[in-house]
């Protein structure tokens, strides 16, 4: 039986989810725009998931607004605020360890002469108050940042970053990359003052091509694409309906994985567990400020993530090698980079993510899996590890 | 009678007694090429070929330009056997070019029974141009354009230049090799070298999961189907090869693990290119480039097996070959970065120069039979690209 454990690339979509969709396909097929019933119906069913989706949020459904994905979300947020705030200033602030998807947009901007600073992180890949504070100018006016990171799962906090903003930067917005939190994590919307929010459908076993972005009531940004009435006039096209039907059940379903967090903590550390005798095993991720969800792990001797990557589908376990944006490129992780990792943490990473309905089992056999294959790469290798190093990581006991 | 592209194949002409073969393989090529087109008339005669276009010719110069054997095209109006016709014939391809400039009328008369001699036929068709088109003005030495009147026994056509072809010789003319296939840049191109002197190439990729992914098969069957275009279906041995590099790594001592695993796949190649009636193998190798490339390299490597191995980039500069693997479209599918075979295995310091007498006592370890025949068990064979 296969054992999936990317959840971070992408999750199952649910099957009353999928059955949802299906329907609006082949029966509430209308475009919302359309003046006579079909398109009334449909448009009841856009706001219901606007609606499913902002109670998620813990906001207005007037400030959600859907777009193709957590990629498009960023883009909009990022260009958008800046090419709307321009005449305030011409600096943005953001971190080392974003999405590409931010960072791309960001070089972009640079390369139109706006200024730029990549905050640092630590170790664990936190982003520090006192360097945000130090960033910020008088002519600052965005701050985008990556709510928690999709490589290694570190959780910032947003909530501190909030107050520094409002304190010496109320000119400025603030972005977050909620794509890898919304529907995990409890994200403080209103305690944060963030202004933008990207978040997406299929990462929480929603599909893919559907996201959104949250947009603080009175907040303007210039739209990234144009030519429609739809989304307030600030998102023009025809609605993708049936994803933005799945997204909203997805989300709705989603609740209560918030509620969970703390078993999916406790799955987290039974499956570390389950590697407590076994030697030359290093965490990239962070145990105290990580997402439960998201374990990046080395392993002394492996030197190619993507090998040891084949070798585990070979027993049917999927997982990713640092980050499934990253894992068709030769450069290694920017994320990893950043916090300050060494050559060999960088190119045999592997991240191991988890979904709500990941058991205890999988995680079992998948530990099993992982350290067979291990083994065997460091015997193809010809170092008998075991031996050679004594640095254990993990000490917790398997629980149950 | 339609505008037709007249075909000249060169070098084939030259070939003597095999000479029809050539011309029937060249056909069966062209035909080959333009399967995806509707149906045409293709006529050979003497040293040409004769391929009727309707209105499309862009798509069929563009098929017939990644045909080996072509030597050039041009795209003619036939005329019948007539001054008169003739003289309209070529007004109309003059009339084609936008603006006027300088030009001269070049004839040539394979076909002896036409009255007028070659020069009489240009003197007429140059002044009749001159009347009909005044802007005009002829220049016998730089014209700016050139219309040629070939006059044979089928009938005159009138054309205005040539369009280079690919040159070389029919794909499959010269015999059946077997290409050692990888996913990197240089292996398709040595195949496609081969195929430019008349070589049908076979596949070979060596296949080593977990250590190559899924996705590097898939490169080499796109890499496969780029060669496709240049002749036929592309047949791909993909060799299950992972225990033989695992049983080298684990047995052998480290500075030989490429030699030994290049005379594994030399051994493999051998075996498949009986099977496939090949006459020799082909490979992507470069003098110097990589350390299984030195001369002492090559000889440790080549000494398993008495198949002329046929290394068409052996001085090239890797900037030639990327070049080339540009002009072929295989560039772009070569850079995708998938882990390929044997970087697991790169040993750190590689004997450059390897000694063939300590290869093969290290190779005394390998029960090299047995792992043949376990590979050769789980070998697989697609067949690729357009169907013959």
């Amino acid at each position: 039986m296969e054992i999936y454990l990317d959840n971070s690339a992408t999750t199952k979509v649910l099957p009353e989810v999928a059955a949802a969709m299906a329907k609006t396909m082949v029966e509430d097929y209308g475009n919302p725009s359309s003046l006579h019933g079909k398109g009334v119906a449909s448009e009841r069913l856009l706001t219901t998931a606007r609606r499913q989706i902002a109670t998620l949020a813990g906001v207005d459904a007037g400030e959600i607004f859907f777009t193709s994905g957590g990629t498009e979300a960023n883009n909009w947020a990022i260009r958008g605020a800046a090419l709307q705030r321009q005449g305030r200033g011409r600096h943005i602030i953001t971190t080392q360890i974003e999405h590409p998807s931010v960072l791309a947009s960001c070089q972009l901007l640079e390369e139109e002469g706006f200024a730029i600073t990549y905050l640092p992180v630590n170790q664990e890949g936190l982003v520090s108050g006192e360097d945000l504070r130090a960033a910020l100018r008088k002519d600052t006016i965005l701050l985008s940042i990556i709510h928690t990171n999709n490589e290694v799962g570190t959780i910032q906090p947003i909530e501190e970053f909030g107050q520094i903003m409002k304190e010496l930067a109320p000119q400025a917005l603030f972005h977050v990359d909620g794509v890898q939190s919304f529907g995990k994590l409890p994200i403080p919307i209103r305690r944060a003052k963030i202004d933008l929010l990207s978040i997406t459908a299929h990462k929480i076993h929603g599909p893919k091509g559907s996201g959104a972005l949250y947009i603080k009531q009175g907040v303007v940004i210039k739209p990234l694409l144009v030519g429609g009435e739809q989304e307030g006039q600030r998102r023009g096209g025809t609605e993708n309906l049936p994803g933005i039907v799945g997204f909203g059940l997805a989300a709705e379903k989603a609740g209560k994985s918030i509620a969970k967090l703390d078993q999916m903590a406790e799955l987290k550390k039974y499956f570390l567990a389950c590697f407590r005798d076994f030697k030359g095993i290093h965490l990239n991720s962070s145990e105290e400020r990580g997402l439960p969800y998201i374990l990046n792990l080395w392993f002394d001797g492996v030197d190619k993530a993507e090998v040891l990557l084949h070798m585990l589908e070979e027993n049917a376990l999927y997982v990713s090698t640092g980050s499934a944006c990253h894992s068709k490129r030769d450069n290694p992780s920017h994320v990893l980079k950043a916090m300050g990792k060494k050559e060999e943490a960088l190119y045999g990473a592997i991240r191991v993510s988890l979904s709500v309905f990941t058991d205890r089992e999988e995680l079992a056999r998948g530990a099993e899996i992982i350290k067979e294959k291990v083994r065997d790469y460091r015997e193809f290798k010809g170092v008998n590890y075991e031996y050679r190093f004594d640095n254990q990581v993990r000490r917790d006991q398997p629980k149950g | 009678m339609n505008t037709v592209l007249i075909i000249r194949y060169g070098e084939i002409s030259l070939k003597g007694k095999n000479r029809h073969q050539f011309e029937n393989r060249l056909l069966n090529n062209m035909r080959t090429a333009l399967r995806d087109l509707p149906k045409r008339k293709i006529q050979k005669t003497y040293g040409r070929i004769y391929v009727e276009v309707n209105g499309d010719a862009d798509s069929v110069i563009e098929r017939l330009k990644k045909v080996f054997g072509i030597h050039s095209l041009s795209l003619a109006e036939p005329a019948s056997l007539d001054l008169s016709q003739i003289q309209e014939t070529a007004l109309k391809q003059l009339e084609k070019i936008q603006t006027p400039g300088t030009f001269k009328v070049e004839t040539s008369r394979p076909y002896k029974k036409f009255p007028m001699k070659s020069p009489e036929v240009s003197r007429e068709v140059g002044g009749y141009l001159l009347e009909k088109l005044p802007q005009w003005k002829v220049d016998v030495h730089q014209p700016q354009t050139v219309i040629n009147v070939e006059i044979r026994e089928e009938g005159a056509f009138i054309y205005s230049g040539d369009i280079k072809g690919l040159g070389g010789l029919p794909v499959g003319s010269t015999g059946k090799a077997l290409l050692l296939i990888s996913g990197g840049i240089d292996s398709p191109v040595a195949g496609w070298l081969a195929m430019k002197r008349g070589v049908q190439p076979v596949g070979l990729y060596f296949h080593s999961p977990p250590f190559t992914s899924e996705r590097a098969l898939d490169k080499v069957k796109d890499l496969g189907r780029v060669l496709s275009i240049y002749g036929r279906q592309f047949r791909l041995y993909v060799n299950h090869f992972t225990e033989i590099q695992k049983t080298i790594r684990q047995e052998c001592p480290e500075e030989f693990y490429v030699t030994l695993m290049r005379r594994m796949m030399f051994r493999l190649a051998e075996i498949i290119a009986k099977e496939e009636k090949a006459l020799a193998l082909v490979t992507g190798e470069n003098l110097g480039q990589v350390a299984s490339q030195t001369l002492e390299s090559m000889a440790a490597i080549n000494e398993v097996t008495k198949l002329p191995v046929l290394r068409p980039l052996i001085t090239m500069d890797k900037l030639e070959i990327i070049d080339l693997a540009r002009k072929i479209g295989s560039y772009e599918i070569s850079i995708r970065p998938y882990e390929d075979c044997c970087t697991l295995f790169l040993p750190r310091y590689p004997a450059i120069k390897p000694n063939l007498a300590k290869v093969q006592k290290a190779e005394e370890a390998l029960d090299i039979s047995g792992l043949i025949k376990e590979s050769l068990v789980k070998t697989q064979v697609v067949d690729i690209g357009r169907m013959a």
